[in-house]
């Protein structure tokens, strides 16, 4: 039973009834790393403890959050900022919105021990605008938090003060990308810029800027806690921790669980969420967010870390995994995938512009009845010319996406074709 | 200019624009309150916000018409929005707008003439695990059938809110 519990990390305490509110959540050891890092720790050795718990990025491109922080500038003039992004737009993805309903000051706290360790008195949670209820939630907890004194000036009668407001965005998956994210909180369209400049040294106003994900954050206070030794032991060696899969689809029980990294996908969808619903049979699962290729049923027998999944082409992105089942034809799926980064490019790069738009009207013309066989191929051919000639990352994942759905069912899609 | 927020809102907005270093950064947030109280995104409500934060309304247009929450034209009192990506096609989206639409008999993207209702479909909800989902104004609603559906436009019609 103690071992079971101690499995949970993010999600431990979870059946604590509301846990949302302070006084709870100081109840079950709450700011509790928040004192040990301020009272008893140098912002290097959170650095140091963050560094060795090989903590690495939750929103989907894996990057290590302690070298991330080590990028920011320390002999700097300017103001630096912290931004957590809580946009949570990947497609099967609702971790970060579990973390902030159930436990917002796991959250809070985690960002106040950030800031204390990057040398950042202003940050800002960047969270989709689709999450009112969710926002009204982390406002409440963050007025609780200033009561407290664990956050605005003199936090715990030190000398290190923050600041922490919440910016709602308005509808535009664009902006989880995190140079995005920054022109969205500057109150422009949210276009992504050309890297480098890296956020780390020039972001927010371009200032220096750390943005991590909600659930990246929320590592923090027990890394601080436990150490980075015992936190990296509760995932693989180069890949700490555990993760927060989002199971949605086909599956029995649809949810968040809260496993180690590198627990086998197919564990995950037939013991953790119940197997499959009621008479249907897995035909292939998305295992990171829509944009991560798709993986047929025989493929599925792998653990899921970041370089387990680049094995297989495809990647573990957000955790988010989708079980899709025999009775979903796969030109569903692609229509859904041409339809969402269509809809979603921001426009900014003509191969992404254009070649999303290109790629629905043909997938679309497919399913009226009206498609070629060499439909696949120029379908391919566009998704080739969109890979890697794009500002940010989202044209590669309209193409990988759509890559990943024609190599495995490519006899699937001409079977369609030839029989409308 | 006849436009103007009520003192509340004024209020409100004078807070939030303290918050960031650079007043642009307030726009989202202001056009959020703006949308609230003036149901959507006029030229006028442009030029109002566009004057607030000392910035040309040509970049407030540029806003609005970027992102999906802002509209440009009146909406529904219920504006309803059904989410049409994996995890909800998958658990039969898309028959569940066909009904909508079929029921409140207008097509995607329409407002019933009596103005109490719009039917979009949007990308993504970010509540998965109760999919089929959709929001309606800013309450989620999830595991949707289309008995469900009846149950709650019954009750938007008779105006019972949750």
């Amino acid at each position: 039973m103690t071992s079971m519990i101690e499995e949970k990390l993010l999600t431990r305490n979870l059946e604590v009834e509301n846990l949302y509110k302070i006084e709870i959540y100081q109840k079950y050891d709450g700011y509790k790393a928040l004192k040990k890092a301020l009272l008893q720790m140098t912002p290097e050795q959170i650095l140091e403890e963050v560094k060795k718990a090989n903590l690495r990025g939750r929103g989907g491109a894996g990057f290590p959050a302690g070298l991330k922080w080590s990028f920011v500038p320390k002999d700097t003039h300017k103001p630096k900022y912290l931004c957590v992004n809580a946009d949570e737009g990947e497609p099967g993805t609702f971790k970060d919105r579990f973390i902030m309903t159930n436990n917002p000051h796991l959250l809070i706290e985690g960002i106040i021990i950030t800031c204390y360790c990057v040398g950042i008195h202003t940050a800002f949670i960047y969270i989709r605008g689709e999450y009112e209820h969710v926002a009204q939630r982390l406002e409440t907890a963050i007025k609780e938090a200033y009561k407290k004194n664990y956050l605005g000036d003199n936090i715990l009668k030190t000398n290190f003060s923050l600041n922490l407001y919440i910016h709602r965005g308005a509808g535009a998956y664009i902006c989880g990308e995190e140079t995005a994210l920054l022109e969205s909180l500057e109150g422009k369209r949210g276009h992504p810029r050309l890297k480098p400049p890296f956020p780390a040294s020039v972001g927010l106003y371009k200032c220096p800027t750390v943005i991590n994900n909600v659930e990246t954050i929320s590592n923090i206070p027990i890394i601080v806690l436990k150490g980075g030794e015992w936190f990296v032991k509760k995932g693989l060696p180069n890949d700490g921790g555990t993760r927060l899969f989002s199971v949605s689809g086909s599956v029995k029980n649809p949810g968040v669980y809260e496993l180690p990294t590198g627990t086998n996908l197919k564990d995950i969808i037939f013991n953790y969420a119940g197997g499959m619903k009621e008479g249907r049979t897995l035909k292939a699962v998305i295992p990171g967010g829509l944009s991560a290729p798709i993986l047929r049923e025989d493929e599925i027998d792998i653990p899921m870390d970041c370089e387990s999944l680049m094995k297989v082409n495809s990647m573990l992105g957000s955790s988010a995994i989708i079980v899709i089942d025999d009775r979903t034809p796969i030109i569903d799926v692609l229509r859904v995938i041409v339809n969402f980064y269509a809809h979603e490019s921001c426009g900014q790069c003509t191969p992404c512009r254009n070649g999303t738009w290109w790629m629905k009207n043909i997938v679309h013309r497919i399913c009226n009845g009206y498609g070629k066989i060499s439909d696949i191929d120029n379908l391919l051919r566009i998704a080739n010319n969109i890979c890697g000639k794009t500002l940010c990352p989202m044209g590669d994942a309209a193409s990988m996406a759509v890559r990943g759905v024609l190599e495995k069912f490519r006899q699937e899609i001409e079977d369609y074709i030839k029989k409308r | 200019m006849s436009l103007k927020f009520s003192p509340q809102i004024e209020k409100e907005i004078n807070k939030i624009i303290k918050n960031y270093p650079q007043k642009q950064s307030a726009l989202l947030s202001i056009l959020h309150l703006a949308q609230k109280e003036f149901g959507y995104i006029s030229e006028e409500v442009e030029r109002l916000v566009a004057q607030i934060l000392d910035i040309k309304p040509i970049r407030v247009r540029e806003v609005v018409t970027f992102y999906t929450m802002f509209h440009q034209r009146p909406v529904g009192k219920y504006h309803i929005k059904v989410c049409r990506n994996i995890s909800c096609s998958i658990n039969g989206a898309e028959e569940l707008i066909d009904y909508i639409s079929e029921k409140l008999g207008i097509k995607v993207g329409e407002t019933t003439p009596d103005k109490k209702f719009t039917l979009s479909v949007v990308e993504c909800l970010g509540a998965c695990e109760h999919a089929p989902c959709m929001q309606v104004n800013s309450e989620y609603y999830g595991n949707l059938d289309k008995k469900k559906i009846d149950l709650i436009l019954e009750r938007l019609n008779n105006d019972i809110n949750d």
